[in-house]
């Protein structure tokens, strides 16, 4: 089955362009559908993105069904200029 | 509610003027501008993308959250996007209330959780270059599900 994956931000930038169909198997799940990107993005951006499903975001545990919109998010950065965000 | 993400210029003037009503005591407004630097790095500008209809979902779901947990009257929030230069307006909350306490204290959990979980990047252009800005990281159940 196919599902349309989007990408936003540097991750948009990376796979130059916004959104792909992709084939996965039917029954597949987003923890399945991430190790599909393993590889594919650095190492931190992949272990720091967030996956939604729909709209909604969905951890790994969640089925994906035929013409579901994934959408692959880097670590959200709206709001003003990082003032908490650069204490860590 | 006044939920909405624009492209425009974000009148504060009038998105306040709007919400204040007679029940109210106080109306809390947290207006975050685009600075002229990043740790010392001096910005051009800031242009600002988000994945659409999420992140007015995300915004809508904020504000009715802050309205039950805080118990304040209304809540404006409204984000723009596109390109913002240095002092411009990004993203204005405004809190209408009976009380200031609980305007500020539903105020400041928005534009914290706006930044943690809403659907908006930014890319920051220097004048050496150009960077998308680090997110903080996902909260827990966010990324488990």
């Amino acid at each position: 089955m196919q599902v349309r994956v989007l990408y936003f931000g540097v991750l948009k930038e990376l796979f130059a362009c916004p959104s792909e169909d992709i084939e996965v198997e039917t029954g597949c799940n987003v923890g399945e559908l991430r190790k599909v990107f393993h590889g594919r993005m650095p190492e931190r951006a992949w272990k720091s993105m967030a996956i939604a499903v729909n709209q909604e975001y969905a951890g790994d545990e969640v089925l994906l069904f035929e013409g579901d919109e994934v959408a692959l998010l880097p670590p959200v950065s709206g709001g003003a200029p990082g003032d908490a965000c650069r204490r860590r | 509610m006044q939920i909405a993400i624009v492209r425009e210029v974000i009148d504060a003037g009038s998105i306040t003027a709007e919400l204040k009503a007679g029940a109210d005591g106080a109306v809390c407004v947290f207006d975050g501008i685009v600075r002229d630097n990043t740790r010392g790095r001096r910005t051009l500008y800031l242009d600002y993308e988000a994945y659409e209809e999420m992140a007015l979902n995300q915004m809508r779901s904020l504000a009715e959250e802050a309205i039950a947990k805080f118990g304040v009257r209304d809540i404006a929030v409204v984000h723009r996007l596109g390109r913002l230069y240095v002092g411009e307006s990004s993203v204005l909350i405004a809190v209408a209330s009976a009380h200031r306490g609980a305007a500020f204290d539903a105020c400041r959990w928005l534009i914290d959780t706006l930044k943690k979980t809403v659907p908006i990047w930014k890319k920051e252009q220097f004048e050496d270059g150009a960077v998308w800005a680090d997110g903080e990281p996902f909260p827990e159940e966010i990324v488990r599900g």
